[in-house]
Parts: structure tokens; C-alpha cells; sequence
């Protein structure tokens, strides 16, 4: 069954077979890797993506269960020169190791801050992130971004 | 996962002419999307629902809130519906999974489910409420029938889940930390002439706890542990564990309740 997706402002139809993952066809078929399978069991948060501006786990999306949907991964905040807030927010404090976690986390994270505001609380962030695992961090820095991100998400919209 | 044919029907009669031979429903997905990956199950055909009209209404109804079956849990605890309905049920929604699967998942699915450690079943149980699905009505009271099993026939789709208004409810509950299910989760509600209580988690199917019901409304001692012959026991937890912490979330709810 063939799906129309807009993915990071651009139209795509998908033509794949019905089983086809949302995560599948980012990688595979449009060589969106940004967007990580990490433990593929629909708990680590590796692989989030924005549909319709809710974050959601990419490996437990059907492609054609999406048709008419926008997707936002990683790939759609920012370039290397040109960083989102919230990457940046993540480069300035420190919020990352190994990186694995790093795009879903930074989804979660613009999800949060669209959501809460500016003036979201650390509590309201670490319950917000309970879909998210990071092996490296311990999560301080993390939060602590997501937060200095969302100000900065505030201030510059 | 195996493959299937996916079919996104947009009325009813649509679906239910859809489902053939080795079909399932796809709600949200969080719970069969991962069974099929993981093997567990295999279909021919799967009838994703979420088109079908009318299947995503909250609204309330004389002494009923009505909550369609695609209505997501994310949906259910920002609803100022819900909220002022029954504001245990939108503190429940808010603490099932985690937000990505709060976005997607549905209380139709999970009802349809019937996970014993889930926790909508033990809302439904307690609120008295009742599964409206395209054949008929089931009160919740004979639709949880053990173990991921329901009163849902082959093919029967749940459309709508109604629940009966309380003077008051709560729902606590001590999540495993790393799927959030619950270990234990008791959900609580004072009607005018009644409490119900109903369990998830300790025991292997969702259950109503009539000792704590009569305490509760007796305004007597609360029973500190679960006495039941078929609690739950697996890596996480043992069962008299489980029959102890059921204890004490009965004694957060029964709190919550009379604050």
C-alpha cells in the first residue's frame, strides 16, 4: 500500500511492502540515518521522530499506517552549520558520549520544549524522557540541555 | 515480521468485511507491533482502524464519560474532559509507558489487550464501566475473562469504552522501572452507594478486591496485603511481594480518595 509522506518539508510516496517500518524506510530507502535502531523493542527512544509534531518511536510505525502524515527526524531541525537550538543546547552543555541516544534524545527534547515551554521544570523534563535511554551520560546533562534548549526555543520563535 | 496485507478501512461495514481468515485489528500498535516483530505473532491481514469515524470522541454524557476505542492515552490525560470527569483516569493515562507510547497507544487496545500488569482494565473494573463494540455491550464486569483474554469474538471491534462517573476515584500504582507496567496498581472509586476497587498487576488477571471495598466503605482497617490464589510470581517479583505492595498502593489510592 503506497503512502504519501512529507518528511522534513519534502513530499515522498512510499511504495513498500506493507510491513515496512517508519525506521526501515528513513534508513533504507531514503538514507535517513540519523534516525537510530537501538533496541528495536519500542523502549529506547533511539529512534524518534516527530509525527505531527508528537514524538514517537519510529521502530513501532508501519509506513503505510502514516499516509498524509509530517515527519520530522533529526535530519529536519538543523545543519552542521546551522544547529537547531536544541542541538546546540546539547553541544553547549555537554550532553552526549558515545551519541547514540543523541537524536532521539534531541526529538524528545524539542517535543518537551514545545510542549512545556520555556518554563519547564527538571522534574516535568526527566518524566518526559522516561522513553529515552542514555548508557553514557547518567542523564544530568542531558536535562540540563533539554532545558537550556527550550529556553532558547522560546526566545528565538 | 512476517509479511501481511494492511487494509485502512473508513466506515465500519468496511472493516468487518475486512476481516478474514488470520486478521487482527491495528489500533496504536504499541502492544501487537512488537509481538509481530518479535514473532510472537503472525497475521495475514491487518485492519488498521484508525480511519474509521468516530472512533476518537471523548464526551460525557449524563453520569457516563464516553471515551472512544483510538483515543490515544496522551489524548485521555490532557483531556479537560476527562479531567473534570474523572480526574484519576487522566492521572492513570498520564502514567502509562512513556510519553512516545502515550502518543500512540489506544484504551481500546489495551482493553482489547487485557495485559494483566496494564492499567486500564482495573479503571474499568472499578468505574463500573462498559465496552460498546460494533456486535453489542459488554459490562467489564464478564468482558476481562483471564489472561489476555476478553468476551470479544473473532473480528469484534471495540468502538467505545463507558465508564460510570464516581464521587471520587485514585489510581496508584508501583511501575516496573523499565516497562512501566505495573507490579502492582490499584484503582479506587466511591460511587454514592458502593466502593469498588479493582487490582492490576499482582495478580495474574485484572480483579475486583471486595475486602478492600468493604473496608473502604466501612471506613475500617485497610487489608495490608492482597490475600488472593492467584497472584502473580515471575523475575520481577514474587507473590507474596506483590501481595504486600498491592497493600500499600491500596493504601495511596484509599488516600488519594478521601482527600
Amino acid at each position: 500500500m503506497a503512502a504519501s509522506l512529507n518528511i522534513n518539508g519534502t513530499a515522498h510516496s512510499a511504495d513498500v511492502p506493507d510491513a515496512t517500518l517508519l525506521v526501515e524506510y528513513l534508513r533504507d530507502h531514503l538514507g535517513l540515518t540519523g534516525t537510530h535502531i537501538g533496541c528495536d523493542t519500542s523502549q529506547c527512544g533511539a529512534c524518534n521522530v516527530l509525527v505531527d509534531g508528537a514524538a514517537a518511536k519510529a521502530c513501532t510505525l508501519l509506513v503505510a499506517t502514516l499516509d498524509g502524515a509530517n515527519i520530522t527526524t533529526i535530519e529536519g531541525l538543523g545543519t552542521a552549520d546551522a544547529l537547531h537550538p536544541m542541538q546546540q543546547a546539547f553541544r553547549t552543555h555537554h550532553a552526549l558520549q558515545c551519541g547514540f541516544c543523541t537524536p532521539g534524545m534531541v526529538i524528545a527534547g524539542v517535543a518537551i520544549a514545545e510542549t512545556h515551554g520555556a518554563v519547564v521544570t527538571d522534574a516535568t523534563i526527566r518524566h518526559e524522557l522516561e522513553g529515552n535511554l542514555c548508557r553514557c551520560t547518567g542523564y544530568q546533562n542531558i536535562v540540563t540541555a533539554i532545558a537550556a534548549g527550550a529556553r532558547e526555543m522560546a526566545s528565538s520563535s | 515480521m512476517t509479511p501481511f496485507v494492511l487494509k485502512r478501512p473508513a466506515s465500519i461495514a468496511e472493516a468487518t468485511g475486512a476481516f478474514t481468515g488470520d486478521a487482527a485489528w491495528l489500533a496504536g500498535g504499541h502492544t501487537l507491533i512488537p509481538a509481530m516483530k518479535a514473532r510472537l505473532r503472525a497475521v495475514d491481514t491487518l485492519i488498521d482502524i484508525s480511519k474509521l469515524p468516530g472512533l476518537d470522541r471523548i464526551a460525557r454524557e449524563g453520569d457516563r464519560l464516553i471515551i472512544g476505542a483510538m483515543v490515544r492515552h496522551a489524548a485521555v490525560a490532557s483531556s479537560p474532559v476527562v479531567h473534570a470527569a474523572i480526574p484519576g483516569l487522566s492521572s492513570l493515562a498520564s502514567g502509562i509507558g512513556d510519553p512516545q507510547v502515550r502518543n500512540r497507544g489506544t484504551i481500546g487496545g489495551s482493553v482489547a489487550n487485557n495485559d494483566p500488569a496494564a492499567d486500564y482494565p482495573a479503571a474499568l473494573l472499578a468505574l463500573d464501566a462498559t465496552i460498546e463494540t460494533n456486535l453489542g455491550t459488554h459490562a467489564a464486569e464478564d468482558f476481562f475473562q483471564g489472561m489476555f483474554t476478553t468476551a470479544l469474538a473473532d473480528g469484534e471491534l471495540i468502538t467505545s469504552v463507558s465508564f460510570r462517573i464516581p464521587v471520587a476515584s485514585a489510581y496508584a500504582k508501583h511501575r516496573h522501572p523499565a516497562s512501566r507496567y505495573a507490579l502492582a496498581g490499584v484503582y479506587a472509586a466511591r460511587f454514592p452507594e458502593a466502593v469498588r476497587v479493582a487490582v492490576s498487576g499482582a495478580t495474574t488477571a485484572v480483579t475486583r478486591w471486595p475486602a478492600a471495598e468493604a473496608a473502604i466503605a466501612a471506613g475500617a482497617p485497610l487489608p495490608t496485603t492482597l490475600e488472593s490464589e492467584d497472584l502473580a510470581t515471575d523475575i520481577h517479583a514474587s507473590a507474596e511481594f506483590r501481595a504486600h505492595l498491592a497493600g500499600v498502593m491500596l493504601r495511596q489510592a484509599a488516600e488519594s480518595l478521601a482527600a
